[in-house]
């Protein structure tokens, strides 16, 4: 699985990242988190609220901190 | 009547007369004393300004959670001329967003074909007409000069934006922003019709939290800083440097104000003991404006997606509005308050 973290360094998206990195380390699954701060990729995502959280390639919440129980869910739906 | 209300409820005297009261007898500290009047001011401030912000950005994110970004781009590009600058930065006012997703935004906004003009009356009144700190403002000055700041901020976002537009500025935009990627672009759902009530006050109060956590040194150090100007700098010197002794006051305090770094929450409390200190409201809103609307950081993310003509004269466009506005609220200032 490979997971997003979109920001541009803000408290906020360091937050959801450390959120998303907390949140595979209970759920003990191997993910590969990637924290993209580069604007050209965010924008060509299309969002217009950071942070992003992209799972397989997919924008699945944008413009909030994600709780870790948030990701749990999002994950499992894939 | 309302005179009380506005006193107890917004001004919070009932919080005041306490702390005198604790600071008097409790502590034994004289009054009039530099301590005294030093730390009733922190105290005072610090429990006003967190009582009202968790109240006010509660009220203000539920109001907000119907205007997302999302949604401001679409109403947006379908308005023609003036009127989109005008209801651009009328919507910076509601849609929320945190100063590091304006540079989103901006790519957003102009990859969907939005004028370059009408992004920047919306990126200019977004930080400086923010909703939770324009009824904070209302608390500390009064509702006149909460409204006036309100509608002058939207004045210089309207015409900053419609002289950018003016200016024919396209070519100064990085060119992967113009680009339309259409294979890219994705159908982002946009929740501000379909959420429940639930949902919007969940919402508000998760904003509440954020918020909070984000500012709260600010407002500490704004305090502090506002509490070592009220007891200890003396009114003389203030006055000759800020008051209305210096005609250059205005200008100096947007000078200073520009590259600050610090949330407008930070900046009230500095802008309460000055102004309690004989300093005319104009500099104070001035200083204000000057430290919400450009920073240092902004500049420089701003610089990421605008090539340097663009940023001069957004720079330049917003100062000069803002020394304008301020010499104007100097003069009408026995108006105001």
């Amino acid at each position: 699985m490979e997971i997003k973290v979109l920001g541009t360094g803000c408290a906020n998206c360091k937050r959801l990242l450390g959120n998303v990195n907390e949140c595979i380390d209970r759920l003990k699954i191997q993910a590969n988190v990637i924290y993209v701060t580069d604007l050209i990729e965010i924008s060509k995502t299309g969002i217009l609220r950071t942070p992003g959280l992209m799972i397989n390639g997919k924008i699945v919440s944008y413009g909030k901190v994600n709780t870790i129980e948030e990701i749990t869910e999002l994950i499992s739906r894939i | 009547m309302w005179s009380w209300l506005n006193d107890q409820l917004l001004k919070m005297l009932w919080l005041k007369d306490f702390i005198q009261w604790f600071f008097r007898d409790v502590f034994g500290l004289v009054e009039d004393t530099l301590i005294y009047n030093s730390l009733t001011f922190f105290a005072y401030d610090v429990i006003k300004i967190f009582i009202l912000l968790a109240i006010l950005i509660f009220i203000a994110s539920y109001i907000q959670s119907y205007f997302t970004p999302e949604r401001t781009q679409r109403i947006l590009g379908k308005l023609k001329g003036i009127w989109a600058n005008v209801i651009g930065a009328l919507l910076g006012t509601v849609t929320p967003f945190c100063s590091c997703s304006s540079i989103p935004i901006f790519i957003g906004f102009t990859k969907a074909g939005l004028p370059i003009g009408v992004t920047f009356s919306f990126l200019i009144s977004s930080p400086l007409v923010d909703l939770a700190s324009v009824l904070l403002l209302a608390t500390i000055f009064g509702w006149k000069v909460a409204l006036a700041y309100v509608v002058v901020g939207l004045v210089i976002a309207v015409i900053g934006g419609t002289l950018i537009s003016l200016f024919h500025m396209e070519d100064q935009v990085a060119s992967f922003v113009m680009e339309r990627n259409t294979t890219q672009s994705i159908e982002l759902e946009d929740n501000s019709f379909t959420l429940t009530t639930k949902e919007r006050l969940k919402y508000a109060w998760q904003q509440v939290i954020t918020i909070i956590r984000k500012v709260w040194l600010y407002i500490l150090i704004g305090v502090g800083i506002g509490a070592f100007i009220h007891g200890f700098i003396p009114q003389s010197f203030i006055e000759t440097l800020l008051g209305s002794k210096n005609p250059f006051s205005v200008l100096l305090a947007t000078i200073v104000g520009i590259p600050m770094y610090a949330d407008i929450f930070g900046t009230l409390p500095i802008a309460e003991a000055l102004v309690l200190k004989g300093v005319s409201i104009g500099t104070v809103l001035a200083f204000m404006m000057a430290v919400t609307a450009l920073s240092l950081p902004s500049i420089i993310m701003l610089h990421k997606v605008i090539k340097r003509k663009l940023l001069v004269t957004f720079i330049s466009i917003v100062s000069i509005g803002i020394i304008v506005m301020g010499y104007v609220f100097n003069i009408f200032s026995y108006l105001l308050i």
